[in-house]
């Protein structure tokens, strides 16, 4: 018990006291607090556990930088594991949990671990665990690794807000020079943006008494009026995290526990940044024993929570700047000796809480130990950004070097100390005029620790990783600064290395006799702070991920009893009923019998047209759309240029220099895409145009023996006779005075009518086909009934019975590979060596006896040599037919199997069973009924 | 030279202070000459190494590291291996991969951490569970493992996943093979490098290849940051660099690759898990991080470093697989360049310059390659002959139209 | 988030945006005799440039061809033109 609260100092609110448990233990504390700043003020010392051997913790920090302090959270029913506590404001009525110990922090029975710890050094585990194998050990380790649990609980309503927004000038930190540099651009007339992380602006300048003369709380308030005032904008609470491409920088903005924080993209014109400094951690014996804390981050602890870390305070420094922060704490009425920190042999006495510190065998009796071994710039969003460093061989720190020119960085984070030297470069940075050198004022002369001292010595406080690993690491040539992180764990922590960095790559340096920048720095990689995964989902959540299309006759299917299912990322009618299995046959049987009708408004009807054309359709079909007749319709393939079938449709020619493409529903953007691609690229764009109308025209399709007088009576002003209207032709007419286009084209192999009206009017026309379908006994059909039809007849589904290796000549439409004269795309490919196998996969029928169970899709053709199988091609479709009374099927077989009768062995999940080649049209061979 | 590892010598080794443990491997100048070069020190390069060494019994080998080892896609990649493939082209490499991966740490000596908790890649339909039963058959019939499995089967395998019917894609069931699973990438980077130093192999870091040493219109070695270096011949091993130094064409276009690392927590998933409609998968490391990957940038690019569309299309999508996530908190991302080829399946075997050898081209999935790759790169160049595995990969077979395309197997057209 | 420029529509982020390929690549006569080396190159073979690289781009929305000039190390853009044919 050692950290106290005085009334003397910080900027918490004293009339709001907060009631918080931790471990069990019930504490108060005051809005404005984190959970670290609340628990220090209530004397608590132990915070958590170490990662690996499980050492006692206490804060290091009170900022971002601080690895230790970290709480699985839990208020009003939601729990965060892994929250940080210096940087987590209190609320009232939490719950907070040490992570990685049980039952408590204080008490926690995985301390004996670190009785081990000279068998657990870096890497340990890449040397043992081999026999039998590894899994084995697995699971065990995994359970102790990790910090915080997830509940697994979704909390309600936690949906960040994703906003866009631009500045001609982002301000990160709003301490002196921050704050400094947005009120002098926002009084110059800029857009300013300042962001900080804090709950209040001011970064660390509460710790001073006086800022140009005026009080310092004061100087922040005015500043802060001055920058409203001047229409700058100031965002507290945010962080930015992370700097990308073309100058984009992300801000992520707290709003409270268990509320999802917004993102902000803020695309800044300039940016200025002054982020501040950390401590970089002075690296002795037992040095992570609770107690020991950065000298910054008590100073900040009196200044912005009016808590005082210990009673008596021992200050180990080695930079120049210690009497700042002894003055903070002294005038806090901390008990204080600094001492220059300038031995190898220096440790720290106390388990759970220091209480002593031995110097080169001298004993400094305290309770606290106050390190800094030098200032640290925090420099992350520069690195991001694409700057240098440079190696301060007096600041003992990387300084910010060459870098991008809409990046400034000024302030301490520049290695400027000293207000008045502030104030001059944050003013000459923003407003353009020349910069000082830096002050040579500043110097830290940290020392290196001693290698082989007995000592052990923190360098990374949660992952355990101590001067020894690093001498491992040595020793075992995993010198590169990358091999040491990875091999050791070094800033693979929450912290991602912000405290243990510098000071491993220090003693690195040494171990290998090279200077710092030698040795270099891991990739500085976003984000800078932990955020939660929510606040990259944008709007991309539930139905709206991959939002689905809507029909405009949604309503009319589900009055009708529709199942809806998703086609071609269509929701449509799958089939019209309660029970699928006997719904299904009844619709495909009727539809044979009778008549059926269906909603096929998302077949495409894409327009190409122009004086070009002609040209142009020729060259995307395979197929000769030169010699298509206007009113007339032909059925053709469109490939990819390595000759593989993207799409089949229909296209209609309606004159000399206008087609309309009815491509599969479900390949519509492609087709549109692929279609403007060829016009622009090869063609003269001002010859040719194509427009996608797919969204203007819904159709109704109605098919079977009785499609024709269905239509008839919906239909005006088209002879639909046989002989007046023959297969593969369209009609213009009407519908109560409506135009309508309609084409006789099948995909059910019986007589067809596809019927397109301009869509606000397809509710009419469905009326009206299914009014004169009832007397028909005909009836609506989903897209069930539909596939079996489609199967019965041996109609292909692109991307169903094709993959995306199938050509067209492994259909059955192998001639105009043969005799097409034009160029077309896809052309070339199909005479490569691949497209002359004689081992290609063709489309074919698969027969089995009627009574038996249809042949699984996805089950494979197989042979068998020698024990082993082999995969001849696979099952694409295959249905129970009730219009031919027996299974059939359709698949893509080897060629060289596919013979008439021929008998193949087929293969599903692990058992066998045979079937015979046949054709893939199973009913209606002659094509009587499509003709009729 | 290096120690055997063991259980017994950690014991030893930790009482008396870790000081006995010798380097992991050496840090040589280059030689003048070598019989064999390999340019590029990532896993499929040391592993070439290792087993031009140790099978071919070749002595004179050098690897030449623009930087540190491992450091390319190696060290950036979501750690996944597995052999669920569907043409037996692609079975075959993927699964000797897998099955050399079954008995690396014990032939290294080093515990690369073979992890097989097992890979489910979802179905969300009907049509996508015939697709996966199409998938799983092929696999069985190729002598992979693979089950098919339902939802309450995936459920039981990771119930952190979103199973309501009302999802945007409810899980069906999905591919399961069970002896996929992850491994420790640097291990297995640091496992070959190690064990090819003890074989006499020179891992050469820092040292950069300029060019190829070309006479007589057949390459003779490298020109390097530390002088020429000569050979008979040249493996080439750089994913995402493999067109940079120029001197042939290859059939390749660099992305980058991003992934993801969360916050360590306890365990809440025990197995991989890949959805191809959210466009995401991931899995929980021993550390207790979970390890996120997704599609490509769609920008070509050498930056290895990506942006928030990619980021926000593969979180997205895993706050979708599991909305239990979106509390969780990143803790770093970074991405990677990788060569993407037209079929997306790797290009191993001599290029139009006599005397250098490419393995490249392995796209979104080099790591679970490493020791096939190495393997099949080492008989190359050992024996100028493909490996009856390697040779479907060959570079002529683009001239053929012999691609062999995953996704188009799985029926998209493109 | 890149943001490209359209020559249409101006400044607009990537997503906008659809890669198509290298700016330059010309079609084989189909018409004519093509070598399976000269088809597969045409095929599969691409610059990918390390640093300035000339390229074809969409831009979705407005569904136009444009050539973009693009440094692939640094993402800078560095000039964008109409993509028109006769124009590359």
């Amino acid at each position: 018990m050692s950290g106290y609260r005085i009334e003397t100092a910080g900027r918490v609110n004293r009339a709001a006291p907060l009631t918080f448990t931790f471990d069990g233990v019930g504490y108060s504390g005051f809005e404005g607090d984190t959970l670290v700043s609340a628990l220090l003020a209530n004397g608590v010392d132990v915070l958590g556990r170490s990662f690996k051997y499980h050492r006692p913790r206490g804060a290091w920090g009170a900022w971002f930088d601080d690895p230790n302090a970290v709480f699985s959270v839990r208020l009003n029913g939601v729990e965060m594991p892994n929250m940080i506590g210096a940087t987590t404001p209190l609320e009232d009525g939490m719950e907070l949990r040490a992570v990685n110990a049980f039952p408590t922090a204080k008490s926690d029975i995985k301390g004996a671990l670190d009785l081990f710890n000279r068998f657990l050094g870096a890497g340990f585990y890449y040397k043992t665990f081999m026999w039998p194998d590894w899994h084995l050990f697995e699971h065990p380790i995994r359970k102790m690794a990790g910090l915080g649990a997830l509940d697994g609980k979704v909390i309600e309503d936690f949906e960040s807000d994703q906003i866009h927004d631009r500045c001609d000038l982002l301000v990160v930190g709003g301490g002196v020079s921050g704050l400094t540099a947005a009120r002098t651009a926002a009084e110059a007339g800029q857009n300013v943006v300042l962001v900080d992380d804090h709950a209040e602006l001011g970064g660390t300048a509460f710790q001073r008494q006086l800022i140009d003369g005026v009080a310092a709380a004061d100087w922040v308030g005015q500043q802060v009026a001055a920058i409203t005032a001047a229409g700058g904008r100031m965002m507290a609470n945010a962080t930015a995290f992370g700097v990308f491409d073309h100058k984009l920088v992300g801000i992520v903005q707290n709003k409270g526990f268990g509320r999802a924080p917004d993102l902000t993209r803020m695309r800044a014109k300039r940016m200025v940044i002054a982020s501040g400094v950390i401590d970089r951690p002075l690296t002795f014996g037992n040095n992570d024993r609770p107690g020991v804390m950065s000298l910054n981050g008590a100073a900040e602890l009196v200044a912005r929570y009016g808590v005082v870390a210990g009673k008596k305070i021992a200050i180990l420094s080695s930079h120049s700047e210690v009497d700042h922060y002894a003055s903070v704490l002294r005038d806090a009425g901390g008990d204080v000796e600094v001492i220059e920190a300038r031995s190898t042999n220096i440790q720290a006495l106390g388990k759970k809480r220091v209480n002593g510190l031995k110097l080169d065998g001298r004993r400094v009796a305290c309770d606290t130990i106050l390190t800094s071994a030098g200032l640290a710039p925090v420099l992350h969003l520069w690195r991001h950004a694409g700057g240098k460093l440079d190696w301060s061989e007096t600041a003992n720190a990387f300084l910010p070097a060459a870098g991008p020119d809409w990046i400034s960085v000024t302030g301490s984070a520049n290695g400027i100390f000293g207000v008045e030297a502030k104030l001059a470069d944050v003013r000459a940075v923003v407003l353009g005029s020349d910069r000082q050198a830096r002050t040579a004022s500043y110097k830290a002369t940290p020392v290196t620790p001693d290698p082989d001292s007995k000592l052990r010595q923190w360098v990374d406080f949660q992952h355990d990783v101590t001067v020894k690993d690093i001498a491992l690491a040595k020793r075992e040539n995993y010198v590169s600064v990358e091999h040491l992180k990875r091999y050791t764990t070094l800033g693979m922590a929450n912290d991602q290395g912000k405290t243990s960095n510098v000071p491993a790559l220090s003693l690195m340096a040494k171990l290998q006799n090279k200077p710092v920048p030698e040795v270099g720095t891991t990739t500085f990689r976003p984000p800078f702070v932990p955020v939660p995964l929510e606040i990259y989902r944008g709007a991309h959540r539930q139905q709206q991920f991959h939002p689905v299309k809507r029909l405009s006759l949604e309503a009319q299917h589900r009055a009708a009893g529709a199942a809806l299912g998703e086609y071609g990322g269509w929701l449509r009618p799958a089939w019209y009923g309660d029970k699928e299995a006997d719904t299904v046959k009844v619709e495909a049987k009727r539809a044979r019998e009778t008549a059926g009708f269906f909603d096929a408004s998302p077949l495409g009807k894409i327009e190409v047209m122009g004086p070009d054309a002609e040209a142009f359709m020729n060259f995307i079909y395979y197929n000769n759309m030169a010699t298509l007749k206007p009113g007339f319709i032909r059925y053709g393939f469109v490939l990819t240029e390595r000759g593989a079938v993207f799409d089949d449709g229909v296209v209609a020619r309606f004159d000399q220099n206008r087609y309309v493409i009815s491509c599969s529903s479900s390949h519509v953007e492609g087709m549109s895409g692929l279609l403007e691609a060829w016009r622009q690229d090869g063609n003269d764009p001002d010859r040719v145009f194509v427009h996608d109308t797919t969204h203007h025209w819904s159709t109704v399709t109605v098919t079977g023996p009785k499609a024709r007088d269905i239509v008839g009576a919906v239909v005006s002003g088209i002879d639909l006779s046989a002989e007046a209207f023959p297969h593969m032709q369209f009609r213009l007419g009407q519908m109560n005075g409506i135009e309508v286009r309609v084409a006789r084209v099948s995909f059910t192999g019986d007589l067809s009518f596809e019927i397109s009206i301009e869509t606000g009017k397809v509710a009419e026309l469905w009326q009206a086909v299914s009014d004169a379908a009832k007397a028909h006994g005909a009836g609506p059909m989903g897209m069930e009934a539909l596939a079996i039809l489609r199967a019965e007849k041996g109609y292909i589904v692109v991307g169903k019975d094709t993959d995306g290796e199938t050509m067209p000549h492994d259909l059955g439409f192998g001639a105009p590979r043969l005799k097409k004269k034009a160029a077309f795309v896809g052309d070339r490919s199909l005479h490569t060596e691949n497209a002359n196998r004689e081992d290609r996969k063709l489309l074919t029928g698969l027969a089995v006896s009627a009574g038996e169970t249809p042949l699984p899709e996805g089950a494979h053709i197989v042979s068998r040599q020698n024990g082993k199988m082999k995969s001849h091609g696979f099952v694409t479709s295959s249905y129970d037919s009730p219009n031919t009374g027996a299974p059939i099927a359709m698949a893509l077989v080897d060629a060289t199997l596919v013979k008439d009768g021929a008998k193949v062995e087929i293969f599903h999940l692990g058992a066998s069973r045979h079937a015979t080649i046949a054709s893939p049209v199973f009913y209606d061979q002659q094509g009587d009924r499509l003709n009729a | 030279m290096t120690k055997s590892y063991s259980g017994f010598r950690l014991l030893k080794e930790g009482i008396g202070g870790n000081k006995g443990w010798g380097q992991a491997w050496r840090t040589p100048e280059p030689e003048k000459i070598y019989d064999f070069i390999i340019v590029g020190g990532g896993g499929h390069g040391l592993a070439t190494a290792y087993y031009l060494a140790k099978k071919h019994g070749q002595k004179k080998v050098a690897v030449i590291e623009r930087g540190w080892l491992g450091g390319g896609n190696t060290g950036r990649n979501t750690t996944v291996v597995r052999s669920n493939y569907f043409y037996p082209e692609s079975a075959a490499l993927y699964d000797m991969s897998l099955k050399l991966y079954e008995q690396l740490s014990r032939e290294l000596n080093f515990n690369i951490m073979l992890s097989q908790r097992g890979m489910v890649v979802l179905a969300h339909s009907d049509p996508e569970m015939e697709l996966s039963a199409r998938i799983v058959n092929a696999m069985q019939i190729n002598g992979t493992d693979a089950e098919l499995i339902d939802a309450d089967r995936v459920k039981k395998l990771a119930p952190i996943l979103n199973t309501r019917p009302d999802a945007r894609f409810p899980i069906k069931g999905g591919v399961y093979q069970g002896r996929g699973g992850t491994a420790r990438h640097d291990a297995v980077a640091w496992g070959y490098a190690r064990a090819a130093d003890a074989l006499g192999v020179d891992i050469i870091q820092n040292c950069e290849v300029t060019n190829f040493l070309i006479e007589g219109g057949e390459c003779k070695g490298v020109e390097t940051s530390k002088g020429t270096i000569r050979a008979s011949r040249v493996g080439v091993a750089v994913a995402g660099h493999s067109t940079v130094m120029g001197g042939y064409k290859l059939p390749i276009q660099t992305y980058t690759l991003q992934a993801f690392v969360s916050e360590p927590m306890k365990p809440v998933m025990d197995t991989v898990a890949f959805s191809p409609s959210y466009g995401t998968y991931f899995s929980q490391s021993d550390k207790g991080g979970l390890v996120i990957g997704g599609g490509l940038d769609r920008i070509p690019s050498y930056a290895q470093k990506g942006n928030m569309p990619a980021q926000e299309a593969v979180l997205s999508g895993l706050i979708e697989m599991a909305p239990a996530l979106a509390k969780v908190k990143l803790l770093r991302h970074w991405g990677g360049a990788v060569d993407v080829t037209p079929d997306s399946s790797p290009v191993i075997g001599p290029v139009d310059v006599p005397g250098i050898y490419i393995n490249c081209g392995w796209g979104t999935g080099g790591f679970k390659a490493i020791p096939a790759g190495g393997y099949l790169l080492a008989h190359l160049l050992a024996t100028g002959k493909h490996h009856e595995v390697s040779a479907p990969f060959d570079p002529s077979r683009f001239r053929k139209g012999r691609l062999i395309d995953e996704a188009a197997a799985s029926g998209i057209a493109h | 988030m890149q943001r490209f420029p359209c020559p249409f529509c101006g400044l607009r982020d990537e997503t906008e945006f659809f890669y198509a390929g290298d700016l330059g690549k010309v079609r084989p006569d189909t018409t004519q005799p093509v070598s399976d080396e000269e088809w597969s190159a045409y095929l599969n073979d691409y610059a990918n440039v390390k640093g300035r690289a000339k390229e074809v781009w969409v831009h979705t929305a407005c569904q136009e061809y444009l050539a973009l000039e693009r440094d692939t190390v640094t993402m800078d853009v560095l000039s964008v033109t109409q993509f028109r044919k006769g124009e590359i």
